[in-house]
């Protein structure tokens, strides 16, 4: 069911945006996965069996997404996730992404979840045990994910939140994600991107990172 | 530093089947780019030495990074590449500086040898603009099999006052090159050509 044709990887450093210069640029990465989709040109009425498949890859490419920004897992501060889907196929197949794609990197920025029960639509409290206010892993927040049915080379602008609560404001961004080439109309993209702070020039108030209190993903 | 970076970006391309058939190794392309801005944009100017110079700096850096992304040793690059995008209030000579007369050395070096001339671009645009970088084997520019291009894209440049400036390398020709033509084993490396 999984058949991998191509990965295409992409890390930018931003140093700045004609602002002062960050004395760390931002650095920002995407990695997408270009799938043959099993359910091109048909209807299939259960597709879930798939979105189990596709947990290894999810695992896969969080972990080379992180080795090609050449960075460790906690410098990562925001993350996000998308699919294009080819013109044979729907958009509920990208949908397929939502659990393996978002668990992977959560599991891998420290998220102590369950994904399985989860997946089974069981949701797992993003802090299971500790008390109010504590925190008790990382990559508490939901990964924001944006998805498409597009053409070969179709962008996609992948929205980016805080990994740790969706609220914080510096970290609202989003990359445009592409693969020249790609989806055919058989395929499907699969897209992770992390980044390791906050807009290069953030300066609208709001919620800061250091300002994180409630844990719960949130704030 | 002479070259006044906005954004570096480095990409890895990997293509592990196509037309249905497993590619194994996979062919992998490695482009890196360059944010730059633009020290003549929105004036003429007669000498363009810093863009000469800042050609010769890109040319190390966009293909260590390349090499480095690819994780290769040097001499196992195949193919080279390298493009110019030149934001609206440049020209397109200021392309020409930075690609010609001093980018090749560095990058020579950063994949060693490199008897071939390396397959240039340039164009003027805006935000978002793509180009297709041409590629070519680089001991020896009539490999078919190596024949290709890939294609590059900033989607926040270049700004009026800016240049993109983009290298690619590869360790691997196209994916089912069946075409004929000169072949990698038959290389003599010497004149560039064959």
């Amino acid at each position: 069911m999984i058949e991998i044709r191509r990965i295409h990887t992409h890390v930018e450093d931003i140093h700045h945006e004609f602002g002062p210069a960050a004395a760390v640029p931002l650095r920002r990465g995407a990695i997408a996965a270009v799938l043959t989709n099993p359910f091109a040109g048909r209807y299939v009425a259960d597709i879930v069996p798939m979105m189990d498949a596709l947990q290894p890859v999810g695992i896969d490419m969080a972990e080379r997404l992180r080795a090609a920004m050449d960075v460790p897992a906690d410098r990562i501060e925001s993350y996000g996730k998308g699919a294009i889907v080819g013109a044979n196929g729907e958009l509920e197949h990208g949908a397929l992404w939502h659990v393996p794609g978002g668990y992977a990197m959560r599991e891998l920025l420290g998220w102590k979840g369950d994904r399985n029960a989860y997946a089974q639509g069981k949701a797992s409290p993003a802090a299971p045990s500790g008390p109010a206010g504590a925190q008790t892993g990382n990559a508490l927040a939901i990964v924001p994910s944006t998805k498409k049915v597009g053409p070969p080379g179709a962008a996609l602008d992948v929205p980016l939140t805080h990994i740790n609560a969706a609220y914080v404001r510096s970290h609202f961004d989003a990359m445009e994600v592409r693969v020249p080439g790609a989806p055919l109309a058989d395929e499907i993209v699969f897209i992770l991107v992390m980044s390791t702070g906050a807009r290069v020039h953030a300066r609208v108030g709001g919620l800061k990172a250091q300002d994180i209190a409630q844990w719960n993903g949130l704030r | 530093m002479a070259a006044r970076i906005r954004k570096l970006i480095v990409e890895v391309d990997e293509t592990r089947i196509e037309g249905g058939k497993a590619i194994d190794p996979p062919t992998r392309k490695a482009l890196a780019m360059a944010v730059i801005e633009n020290p003549y944009a929105g004036r003429y100017a007669e000498n363009l030495d810093e863009l000469i110079a800042i050609g010769e700096e890109l040319g190390g850096l966009l293909g260590e990074k390349c090499v480095q992304a690819l994780g290769i040793a040097p001499g196992a690059a195949q193919s080279y590449g390298k493009a110019a995008i030149v934001g609206e209030a440049g020209e397109l000579e200021h392309a020409a500086a930075i690609l010609h007369p001093k980018l090749g050395a560095p990058l020579r070096k950063a994949v060693e040898k490199g008897a071939a001339l390396v397959p240039s671009a340039k164009k003027r645009g805006g935000l978002g603009t793509a180009i297709d970088v041409p590629l070519g084997h680089k001991d020896a520019a009539f490999v078919r099999s190596h024949f290709d291009a890939m294609e590059a894209r900033v989607a926040d440049a270049p700004r009026a006052n800016e240049i993109v400036v983009a290298v690619v390398v590869t360790d691997s020709g196209r994916p089912l090159p069946r075409i004929g033509g000169l072949q990698v084993h038959e290389i003599k490396g010497e004149d560039g050509l064959r």
